[in-house]
């Protein structure tokens, strides 16, 4: 039915299947949206969060689908700045899943805001000092930048690209991608790094308080720096999990392990700043305020010791180890527990700097309070997931998204009718003319 | 007639005087018109810009000792006017006045984000879970100087701010520039049965908070006098509530310590 609109030389399952296996997701995102109106029109009092916790499971999200994201940037950092050509063959998917987890990010801190007809004042009445304006605006920025990069492939669907107006379009952004890819460089470099410094310099947070260098707490160049490794390995990751579902190789196994070595020494390097960083926070800055490491990983249900070796050991040293070997990229199964381990470290950094944060007391006569998310919170934060899974799945189906896809997966044919019936089933016309 | 002295408004609150009897909660919620629910039980989602807390040295019987500690807002001064809040809001919404030292909060420009609650180490900012809905008649008792919140914003302890606007507005209607001490006072410190908080400017030597806390501003304000303390005096907040106890335990448990730090000469 729809086959005019996929691209040439691939197959695709039957629209009704499409249709038929995005059902649930469908529904998810239905919940999701209902959950997001209840919060809009009910107020913020439909979550769990408190005063204690102010920010909550949302800004985790935000925070987490950032540095994720960050493989959008750091990709096209690579292959159009550096000139790491072969990344050409993924860099179509890492600014896809860049452009998922920014429009989520905005979507959510568009739900998270006590009065979201006032958002426009953060632009207007814009505080300079404080690390969420530079945040609102480079991100709003590189939402631009993200949405000119992904432009082009929307262009080369099958049918716009027949009008010449959309195919000149798309290939004169094409030749000029590199100065996108350098402004997303620099925004990127400046949000990721002010996303971190949104809880390094809560000088009133001793879990958080970092010293550093001018204005820029060490967490500022910390999650810049995570992101530009654990970004990659999510690209990766879902990368792997297409060519799963999809039952086919998208992208070769060199420029895979190209991108992944390039992570894996993106997480070494961040995580040795990372131990020095927690060191030199444990044993100097928390102390000249009064506290212990201990007293920050104790005397609650929850936030242990535990947490920060997940975070620097399981997912940061072993990864980083796995990675940069070419032995423990050859082989898939520890291949892909690395990249999982290497996003999920940056998704406890993420909650640590934002949750613990929230829970670790300072005063001495409060304790730790505890919080888990409401379903409203939850849905919401799902429903950019399925968002997420239905663009890939749509990307995938009408848009180039892979250019090695058809080398690596051609359409056999054994006679006439037999190729005319592949054709068919890739959705290439059939029509002499175009034959 | 000029009013070129800066005023740094200030609280100093004697713990050994605080018998913890609420009063000043409730003078401040029905002078700030502060919003409350049927059910008041979960402290983590109710707005009293005044808080009380209750303390015990965790002595066994009969060592034990109790201490109520009230806790405003700190209208911290931070580094030169950065107050941990006011440094982060990123819409301007709250900020700091170098005339009276005061962290004011704009409600009408506060679109809720809450950085500022969670930059605050004292827990003295709230968010308005719901909008304000006050029982049957109630409406025509509310304080006429004060604005009701709406739902999505923050607020806090103003050090009643429109009493300060209405103080001035008296003295310039008859000719003055400058207030006495007793024409500007927060209706906890007026409400306080025990005479327990002290309120005025820090930077006055009559006022009876100066002479108290006997403020170092050379050194962020740090209290001369050995038996009045800062909550979290470490962290550099440089908040302008100072209290006062004779027990050594109390004032230990204004700040954290390592396990064998000397509290100093002032602990």
């Amino acid at each position: 039915m729809d086959s005019a609109l996929i691209p040439k030389g691939v197959n695709r399952c039957p629209l009704s299947e499409l249709i038929l296996k995005l059902g649930p997701v469908v529904a998810v995102l239905l919940w999701g949206v209902v959950a997001m109106f209840m919060c809009w029109i009910k107020g913020l009092n439909q979550t769990n969060m408190n005063d204690s916790y102010g920010f909550a499971l949302w800004i985790w999200a935000d925070l987490t689908v950032i540095a994720l994201g960050g493989g959008a940037f750091f990709t096209g950092l690579l292959r159009y700045i550096i000139g790491k050509d072969k990344l050409k063959n993924i860099i179509n998917f890492a600014v896809l899943i860049g452009f998922i987890c920014y429009s989520s990010a905005l979507l959510i801190l568009a739900i998270d805001i006590g009065q979201p007809l006032r958002g426009w004042f953060i632009f207007w009445h814009a505080n300079v000092h404080s690390m969420l304006t530079e945040v609102a605006f480079c991100l709003t920025c590189y939402f631009m930048v993200l949405t000119i990069e992904y432009l082009p492939l929307i262009l080369e669907n099958r049918q716009i690209d027949r009008l010449p107006f959309f195919h000149n379009l798309s290939h004169n952004m094409h030749e000029i991608m590199a100065v996108f890819a350098a402004t997303g460089a620099f925004l990127s470099f400046f949000h990721q790094g002010s996303l971190g410094g949104v809880a390094g310099v809560l000088f009133g947070r001793p879990f958080a308080f970092r010293e550093g260098i001018f204005i820029w707490p060490w967490t500022f160049f910390l999650f810049t720096w995570s992101a530009a490794a654990c970004g990659p390995c999510f690209t990766i990751m879902l990368l792997k999990i297409t060519e799963r579902i999809t039952r086919k190789k998208l992208v070769k196994d060199d420029v895979v392990d190209l991108l992944a070595k390039i992570a894996g020494w993106m997480l070494t390097t961040y995580i040795i700043a990372k131990i020095i960083d927690t060191w030199y926070w444990a044993m100097v800055t928390a102390p000249s305020l009064g506290f212990e490491l201990t007293d920050f990983y104790s005397n609650n249900p929850f936030y242990g010791m535990w947490i920060l070796i997940l975070e620097i050991v399981v997912c940061g040293i072993i990864p980083s180890i796995i990675l940069i070997s070419k032995k423990g990229r050859s082989n898939p199964v520890s291949f892909m527990t690395a990249v999982v381990l290497a996003v999920l470290g940056a998704c406890v950094n993420r909650w640590a700097m934002v949750l613990q944060v929230m829970a670790a007391p300072v005063l001495t006569f409060e304790g730790w309070p505890m919080y888990y998310p409401s379903w409203q919170e939850v849905a919401t934060t799902l429903l950019p997931v399925a968002y997420g899974i239905i663009l890939v799945a749509l990307s995938y189906r009408y848009l180039p998204v892979f250019p090695q896809e058809v080398e690596l997966n051609p359409v056999e044919s054994e006679d006439q009718g037999g190729k005319a019936k592949k054709a068919a089933l890739s959705g290439a016309e059939v029509s002499p003319a175009r034959a | 007639m000029k009013n070129d002295q800066a005023k740094k408004y200030g609280m100093v609150i004697d713990l050994d005087k605080c018998t913890g009897c609420g009063a000043c909660m409730v003078a401040c919620m029905a002078e700030n018109n502060i919003p409350f629910k049927e059910d008041e039980s979960n402290k983590l989602d109710s707005i009293t810009w005044m808080r009380v807390y209750q303390l015990t040295n965790g002595k066994p019987y009969p060592e034990t000792d109790i201490c109520y500690i009230p806790r405003p807002c700190m209208h911290c001064e931070g580094d030169h006017g950065h107050s941990p809040c006011v440094s982060v809001c990123p819409a301007t919404a709250t900020d700091y006045s170098q005339k009276t030292g005061i962290v004011s909060q704009i409600y009408t420009r506060c679109f809720g984000c809450r950085y500022c609650m969670a930059a605050c180490p004292y827990h003295a900012r709230y968010f308005n879970w719901w909008d304000p809905v006050w029982p049957n008649g109630m409406e025509k008792f509310l304080n006429p100087s004060v604005s009701p919140r709406m739902r999505g914003v923050v607020e806090k302890c103003s050090f009643c701010f429109h009493r300060h606007q209405l103080a001035m507005n008296k003295a310039f209607v008859e000719g003055r520039r400058e207030l006495e001490e007793n024409e500007y006072q927060t209706s906890c410190a007026q409400a306080c049965p025990s005479g327990a908080i002290a309120f005025g400017d820090l930077n006055n030597p009559k006022h009876t908070v100066n002479q108290l806390a006997q403020p170092d501003n050379a050194h962020g304000g740090q209290p001369k006098n050995p038996e009045v303390f800062r909550l979290l005096e470490k962290l550099g907040t440089n908040p302008k509530v100072y209290y006062v106890s004779s027990r050594e335990w109390v004032r230990r448990a204004g700040d954290n310590y390592l396990k064998n730090e000397n509290p100093g000469k002032a602990h």
